[in-house]
């Protein structure tokens, strides 16, 4: 176990400053420099500028200094929002995507697994085709169509909700609903499928074969091993949203992360790009190693390899 | 003509025949096809081109000259609709090629190489499984200048890694198998193996994870020009007009609906089509039917 979290630890961290360059080379090899959309700036002001933050050096140079400060946690300025380092963007940024991310994915949820279960419990009923069928339709409602249409209903016809913007304590619901919809349309099929396969499996009939009754064996047997592949799909999906849904931020306007990272790609804001890039990496790699402790859990037939 | 016994069909007859069994799939199917063919030669039948404005008219409902409305340009919805559905088609089986033959070719060679070479491409694509492909695909968008081709070549770059994990597998278990040994131990080298005796063995694999693969991707190009980040005015794909038609929903409500329910659809059929198809072509997935 020390041993599998010492290797994970060390991969996350390759993983990281991969991700650090990878992101810094997009960036220098692109046609024009950083502040090219500034273009009021005299000559001598975009000098000091490209000083300051380090421009006028090799690449090499800067690079080393990017994997310098990540690594001391001495995190750069912005450039777009001068003045403001990356990670207090993040700070301010973060907890409007989580916001909408926690009660998104709880949603999810809370609709994902019954409607699965109960349509693996029952195959190829009218219930297990009803739920199929909207699972199948929630997976192809896109959130660019699903956001707009829930803010026309429940925004400008019922009056509920802001149609967007950050001001209300309840601006959350609506782009959590979108995201909630539509994710639990992926949870549904992937409880049904991995739950119709667990029951099809030896150790279910075993259990029959013992006398356990319905109830104890799904959810103290089959449940278990079914949500595998939900916990395997939520790693990322969690990572994903907490980062900031880019279409869902768009449709109701909030200054999540999401936001954030595409103004500062627009504006070629390179630390902060570079500084989101890296802290979405965090968050995959925290959330699969957390998904891959919790698997070896439920399913003891799953070794943690190093 | 019932002088086919089981025996005699064809693995893709058979394929063909286990898709066809469920009407859900033929309709899928058949809707794809005059999509296609809607979005090919529609525009073409047309009296109205993507570009054309009428800004005497401006955003209107459907009438009978504008089967679909127009948009806040007075552009004929329907045709800029079948416009639009052809580069998102398009996006969608390059970028799914890109993806095809990058994952293919990787995966192809992880599984025949084995040993170390094989451990250490794995951990490679474990690794990048872990890099946020959203933003760097945004990046590569901005940056480069928002350019077709570079749409494709950047969504298939990044979505690659299913794939190769499904093809090493496959290989991994073809590669054991008689033929396979005799024909290395007729001498064929490397590549001749790769070309003539493991890929024709994995069409059916490749198929499958091809059609699963098409609507995310659609997802994703359908995301980028939402987002202002894809395909660029006056060229339209399903994303962009979504785009548009969200911006004035509550005025013009039908410019959100039709180019919606012509990319809901379509990602439908695409779905119920790649699953069916899994389930045709995979005989391990049968078994839970």
């Amino acid at each position: 176990m020390i041993r599998f979290l010492v290797s994970r630890f060390v991969q996350g961290v390759v993983v990281i400053f991969t991700v650090i360059t990878i992101t810094f080379l997009i960036l220098k090899a692109s046609p024009g420099g950083p502040f090219r959309s500034e273009r009021t700036l005299s000559p001598e002001a975009l000098a000091a500028k490209m000083e300051y933050y380090g421009f006028d050096k090799p690449w090499p140079v800067q690079l080393w200094r990017h994997i310098v400060h990540y690594a001391t946690f001495q995190f750069p300025e912005s450039q777009l929002f001068s003045g403001r380092t990356v990670d207090e963007i993040i700070v301010s940024g973060f907890p409007v995507s989580a916001s909408i991310a926690v009660p998104a994915l709880l949603l999810a949820l809370i609709i994902g697994v019954p409607l699965g279960a109960q349509a693996a419990l029952r195959p190829n009923t009218l219930e297990d085709r009803t739920s199929q069928l909207a699972a199948t339709i929630g997976i192809c409602t896109p959130s660019m169509v699903l956001g707009p249409v829930l803010a026309i209903l429940f925004g400008l016809k019922l009056r509920w909700f802001n149609v967007s913007g950050w001001f209300d304590t309840s601006d959350w619901v609506l782009p959590a609903m979108t995201l909630g919809i539509i994710y639990s349309a992926y949870i549904a099929r992937l409880t049904r499928g991995s739950l119709r396969e667990t029951l099809a499996q030896e150790f279910i009939r075993t259990a029959r074969a013992k006398g356990a009754d319905n109830t104890t064996i799904i959810f103290k047997h089959a449940l278990k091993l079914a949500c595998l592949p939900v916990l395997n799909f939520l790693g990322p999906a969690a990572a994903g949203l907490l980062t900031g849904s880019f279409i869902v931020e768009t449709v109701y306007q909030l200054p999540g992360l999401g936001q954030f990272f595409i103004a500062s790609a627009i504006n070629n804001d390179q630390e902060l790009l570079i500084a989101i890039s890296a802290f979405y990496a965090v968050l995959i790699v925290s959330f699969n190693l957390a998904v891959d402790i919790l698997q070896a859990w439920l399913n003891p037939r799953i070794r943690l390899h190093a | 003509m019932s002088h086919t016994t089981p025996q005699s069909v064809s693995p893709m007859r058979a394929a063909w025949q286990r898709l066809m069994r469920q009407r859900i799939h033929g309709v899928a199917l058949a809707f794809l096809v005059l999509l296609v063919l809607a979005c090919a030669i529609g525009p073409m039948f047309s009296p109205y081109t993507q570009a054309e404005q009428d800004l005497e008219l401006k955003a209107a409902g459907p009438s009978a000259s504008h089967w679909l409305g127009t948009d806040s340009l007075g552009r004929d919805m329907a045709t800029r609709i079948l416009y639009g559905g052809r580069v998102s088609l398009e996006v969608a089986f390059l970028a799914t090629a890109v993806a095809a033959i990058i994952g293919v070719g990787y995966g192809m060679v992880s599984g025949l190489a084995g040993g170390r070479v094989d451990a250490v491409m794995m951990r490679i694509v474990d690794i990048i499984y872990c890099f946020p492909f959203i933003n760097f695909v945004i990046l590569l968008m901005v940056i480069f200048g928002r350019q077709f081709w570079l749409i494709f070549v950047a969504i298939g770059a990044v979505e690659w890694l299913t794939m190769s994990r499904v093809v090493r597998g496959q290989v991994l278990a073809l590669k054991n198998l008689e033929f396979v040994v005799a024909a290395r131990a007729n001498g064929a080298g490397f590549i001749h193996l790769l070309f003539k005796h493991l890929l024709p063995n994995l069409a059916g694999t490749i198929i499958i994870y091809a059609g699963l693969t098409i609507p995310g991707i659609m997802l994703l190009e359908a995301s980028l020009s939402f987002l202002g980040l894809g395909i660029q005015p006056p060229d339209a794909s399903w994303g962009v007009l979504l785009g548009d038609g969200s911006r004035v929903m509550d005025v013009s409500p039908w410019l959100l609906l039709y180019p919606g329910l012509f990319f809901s659809a379509t990602l439908l059929a695409l779905n119920t089509l790649g699953d069916g198809l899994r389930d045709a072509l995979d005989p391990k997935s049968m078994s839970q039917q």
